[in-house]
């Protein structure tokens, strides 16, 4: 029988929406090798997570104890080695997030398991595990096989599957923490909360995104042009933050705000998915970019195939016409 | 500190179209620029950073064909001191988890307080040699890290997580840090250190120097273009066709 662990990832009390996503996934994949899925909960005053996790799962081990409270790669890796050598599981599922990151290589390292990370997909045939993932700034898709171990971990990126509700009622297996203090060379101090700016991208009606495609910060003034002539908001993806072109909390995207403007125009931004996780819930999205292959054209609504440089300022006369 | 960097040479594909091969699990890399993996060229900064403040020695590190010295000099130029190629024509299929063991192979005989990768490359996009390196290592690693500080052999480590929150950490040296791109802001080399790193010799060391048991974690089956999914509506014509096009739709929507 080939079972499945998926780790459930909780961050200042709250259960995170990819632990969701991780256990409808787990619980199909197991379902179809005739396995049980086992959710695996590390944490502190656990039984509110408990409760919720019970249902997507057909068991929950749980190691409560105040070590677990906050994240910490040492002592989650610690706590997990352990109860995956008891459990030997076919698939071990952490979130493709900064935790997962941060603890699946290590942790199937230590074990000797063949893992892989940033999974869009996973098939399993034959006792073989087949991954999609994503390469070259996401514009390619691969297969790929895990070597033959004698269990697999991968992490499952957010978005891979849509968290169904649970009708399920997993046996709960309480079970001591191997670890009860952080190790010296690792700890957890504390949170920081991202600094407050003037402006608050999530209130706006309007956005306009820019990315790479700008090339150069001289040009970002056509950009604040832009925004001002159509009444909307700067925002940006990621490399203008980078650039220090713009203040962090203009990012939109998974390491940035997530935003649902009534209009956001992507302009010279590809689309790589950390970015289209904070804007794809807008009402409409116009794209403007010169590779008519960049995954933006995915998301958007409306797709313009077209050098950012010609456009931008033609729209913007545009739209001062129609206003007069 | 004496600091180790582990460098990438990589295919520019951001801004550009990009096309599967003959071989069909590789993608046509001829009109395509190579530059230092972004992520890494903010390791490389932080590293000369760290230097700056505390002294030490920067060795570059890269697995890669003979292409990739061109980009271990720019690292010398900037202010590596030393910088080894591992020859990637030596290695046949590399994963993850096979760089991370060539690289601990190459870096054995090399004293480090702290070793500097990018948090991923933009090419194959794992996330991984850093932290299974530091675990084949045994020392503690942190991924997506945004701020280092270091006194006392203790280093003062931001993580960065979703949303915009930081993770805080102490922890002790050696350590591996893989950092996250906008943590500093990489120099650029000068034209007369570019020069002078030309006449710089760069060690290479292939199979007759390391082996190593690591086998492949996972193999690369196929390329294929992402499924498309509801494409946008393309507006076709002239910039002022599709500006006046685009402007109505906005118009039609009520946000003019």
């Amino acid at each position: 029988m080939a079972n499945i662990l998926a780790l459930v990832e909780h961050r200042q009390g709250t259960i995170r929406d990819i632990t969701y996503e991780l256990l409808t996934y787990g619980r199909k994949l197991a379902e179809k090798m005739d396995g049980k899925l086992t959710g695996v909960i590390l944490g502190h005053n656990t039984g509110d997570f408990t409760e919720s996790v019970k249902k997507h799962a057909h068991r929950v081990v749980v190691a409560d104890h105040e070590v677990f409270k906050d994240f910490n790669a040492e002592t989650y890796q610690h706590a997990l080695a352990d109860i995956i050598q008891k459990e030997n599981p076919f698939l071990t599922l952490i979130g493709n997030t900064a935790f997962g990151i941060d603890l699946c290589p290590a942790l199937a390292t230590q074990l000797g398991v063949p893992f892989t990370t940033d999974c869009i997909g996973v098939e399993i045939a034959d006792k073989k595990v087949r991954v999609t993932r994503q390469l070259y700034d996401g514009k390619m898709d691969a297969h790929v096989y895990l070597s033959e171990g004698p269990s697999y971990m991968l992490t499952l990126r957010s978005g891979t599957c849509a968290a169904e509700e649970g009708n399920l009622t997993a046996d709960i297996q309480k079970i001591e923490a191997s670890i009860t203090s952080q190790p010296d060379y690792k700890k957890f101090v504390e949170y920081i909360e991202a600094a407050v700016g003037d402006v608050d991208i999530t209130k706006a009606d309007v956005l306009v995104g820019v990315g790479r495609g700008i090339k150069e910060q001289a040009n970002m003034s056509m950009i604040e042009d832009f925004a001002k002539a159509i009444g909307g908001v700067v925002a940006c993806s990621r490399p203008i933050v980078d650039a220090n072109w713009l203040p962090k909390d203009r990012q939109v995207g998974s390491s940035g705000k997530t935003v649902k403007p009534k209009l956001y125009i992507a302009v010279g931004i590809s689309g790589a998915f950390q970015h289209i996780a904070g804007m794809k819930n807008a009402d409409t999205i116009i794209a403007i970019n010169k590779d008519p292959n960049a995954p933006i054209f995915n998301e958007a609504d409306y797709g313009i195939v077209e050098d950012l440089f010609k456009v931008v300022p033609a729209l913007k006369n545009k739209i001062m016409e129609m206003k007069q | 500190m004496d600091l180790i960097v582990c460098i990438k040479r990589v295919p520019q594909t951001a801004e550009a179209e990009v096309k599967i091969d003959g071989s069909g699990k590789d993608i046509v890399k001829d009109r395509l620029t190579f530059d230092m993996n972004e992520a890494d060229s903010y390791a490389l900064e932080e590293a000369i950073l760290l230097k700056e403040k505390s002294g030490g020695n920067i060795t570059a590190v890269s697995l890669g064909s003979a292409e990739a010295e061109d980009t271990l000099r720019i690292a010398l130029a900037k202010g590596a001191d030393s910088a080894i190629r591992i020859k990637l024509e030596d290695f046949g299929e590399l994963d993850g988890f096979k760089t991370a063991a060539l690289i601990r192979e190459a870096i054995k005989d090399i004293k480090f307080d702290a070793i500097l990768t990018g948090c991923m490359s933009t090419d194959d996009s794992y996330y991984q040699v850093g932290p299974t390196l530091a675990e084949m290592l045994g020392i503690p690693h942190a991924t997506l890290v945004s701020k280092i500080e270091v006194a006392d052999q203790k280093a003062h480590v931001h993580r960065e997580l979703e949303g915009g929150l930081i993770e805080h950490l102490e922890m002790s040296l050696p350590a591996v840090f893989a950092v996250q791109t906008g943590i500093n802001e990489p120099r650029y080399a000068s034209l007369i250190a570019i020069r002078r790193a030309a006449g710089k010799e760069i060690k290479v060391i292939g199979k007759e120097e390391i082996s190593s048991e690591a086998k492949l974690n996972s193999t690369l089956e196929e390329l294929f273009i992402p499924p498309v999914g509801e494409r946008a509506e393309i507006l076709t014509g002239t910039p002022d066709e599709v500006s006046k096009r685009t402007a109505e739709i906005i118009k039609e929507k009520g946000l003019i």
